[in-house]
């Protein structure tokens, strides 16, 4: 037993995990600058592929990638997610058993208000994203919250993106505990995870654009700015969580909960530095 | 340069995939006595296997090798080739595969020794096949 117990006194040495680039701005609440690390972001992705225009990144891999740029292009010519905007709508515009809907808990009757999200709350002293927020919205009016993944939550942030394309994300960090939320988001993006010891960064920044066999990780830039996207290897539509614990397990580690905190702040921190972008939502992915 | 712990959960999951190597007798960190010599046909099979193998290396998801068996590599990473050459001394071979981020802290590729993805022996024996370029 003893040699185990040294051993697992080393083991907890190795788990101590180190960022996988220079942050741009700083790693605590005095130092770090969100507007210097956003523009430090657009300005590395322009430096490195000068030949896509900023706008562009709202398309993810395909922004970069010709080949299957081409073959997306042509599965959009009939979108897999015309259903599910339709199915949204549907569901958006049903009334809860109180009488009341969706519009009620929205600004602008929940119409053009996707670049919103995910906003810092104040009065809940956190981050909601537009799924919490729908959920929230269903159980203030007594309804059963959602599954949180994929299915009508999806659909329904599918409409609300669709009738919100091309305003411009506007993602805003209004006092100091929404920075510190966007901080524990950006230190979640570079920390490292699971048995391969990988971050976000090592693959959709330093990675980005370059083969793990046949997988080309897209740039973080603009990550974001589809969602709900319906994957062809999901079959369906899906959430940008539902893709976050997909990642995480990738890299062999322990996906974290949809829709935590962590996820929430990790959402909150790749949202903002999209800031500028237009939504474009819902998408369509490989 | 700023560091984090994993989750906790993370941790109980690596404590056990721990305690199974060291059940298994395999707890001989960073120590090696693999010499160029030492290397048997047999060794070079496996290394090969492990090398190609998604749950094992799969190093052929980040590096190009001229064996005409490692069809479509990655390219995360640089080409494996003249390695006798550019790696003389086999324990700096070893070591980058066994934690290449104390030589490169910033780099996507994974400890492989340090994380327990791969065993002592078959190190050794990735090492024996990336010397056959
Ligand atoms: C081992 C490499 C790797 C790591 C680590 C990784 N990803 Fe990914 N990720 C990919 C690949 C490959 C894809 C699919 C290609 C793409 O769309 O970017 C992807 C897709 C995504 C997408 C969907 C992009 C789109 O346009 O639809 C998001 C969002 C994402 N990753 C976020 C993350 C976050 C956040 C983390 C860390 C918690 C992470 N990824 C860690 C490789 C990785
Ligand atoms: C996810 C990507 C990835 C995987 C998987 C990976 N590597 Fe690497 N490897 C790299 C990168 C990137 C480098 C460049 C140096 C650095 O970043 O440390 C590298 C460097 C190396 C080097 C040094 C090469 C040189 O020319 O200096 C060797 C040797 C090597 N890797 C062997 C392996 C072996 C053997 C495996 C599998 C057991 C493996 N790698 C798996 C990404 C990877």
């Amino acid at each position: 037993m003893k040699i185990i117990k040294s051993l697992l006194a080393g083991a907890s040495l190795a788990l101590v995990a180190s960022i996988s680039q220079a942050a741009t701005s700083g790693n605590t609440l005095a130092t770090v600058d969100p507007e210097a690390d956003r523009s430090a972001m657009q300005s590395y992705f322009q430096k490195r592929f000068p030949q896509v225009a900023l706008s562009d990144y709202v398309n993810g891999i395909y922004a970069l990638d010709a080949p299957s740029r081409e073959q997306w292009q042509s599965i959009e010519e009939f979108p897999p997610y015309e259903f599910d905007i339709e199915e949204g709508e549907a569901l958006f515009n049903k009334t809860f058993a109180n009488g009341k809907s969706y519009a009620d808990c929205f600004a602008n009757g929940g119409i053009g208000i996707r670049q919103n999200f995910p906003r810092w709350d104040a009065s809940q002293g956190k981050v909601v994203t537009l799924e919490l927020a729908i959920n929230q919205c269903r159980k203030a009016n007594g309804e059963e919250a959602l599954g949180w993944k994929k299915g009508k939550i999806a659909q329904i942030s599918a409409y609300m993106a669709f009738t919100s394309r091309d305003n411009v994300f506007d993602v805003q960090i209004p006092n100091d505990k929404a920075k510190a939320a966007y901080l524990d988001g950006k230190q979640s993006f570079y920390a490292r995870r699971g048995q391969l010891n990988m971050s976000c960064a090592n693959c959709h920044i330093a990675g980005a654009y370059i083969k793990i066999r046949a997988d080309l990780p897209g740039p973080t830039l603009g990550h974001v700015t589809h969602f709900p996207v319906f994957r062809s290897k999901w079959g369906e539509l899906g959430t940008l969580q539902r893709r976050y614990g997909g990642c995480q397990k990738n890299v062999r580690g322990v996906p974290q909960k949809t829709q935590g905190e962590k996820f929430r702040n990790l959402e909150f921190f790749q949202t903002y530095m999209s800031n500028g972008l237009v939504v474009n939502g819902p998408g369509a992915r490989k | 340069m700023f560091s984090f712990h994993e989750d906790k959960n993370e941790e109980k999951l690596m404590r056990k995939s721990i305690i199974k190597h060291a059940l298994l007798g395999l707890v001989l960190v960073g120590a090696s006595s693999m010499t160029l010599a030492a290397a048997s046909a047999d060794q070079i099979a496996k290394g090969k296997a492990l090398y190609l193998n998604k749950k094992k290396g799969n190093c052929i998801a980040c590096h190009m090798i001229p064996d005409a068996d490692a069809k479509l590599p990655g390219n995360q990473g640089p080409p494996l080739v003249a390695m006798k050459a550019r790696f003389p001394d086999p324990k700096v071979l070893r070591a980058q595969i066994w934690d290449p981020t104390v030589k490169s802290p910033s780099t996507i590729m994974p400890p492989f020794g340090r994380h327990w993805i791969l065993s002592e022996d078959e190190i050794d024996d990735i090492v024996a096949y990336l010397y056959q370029y």
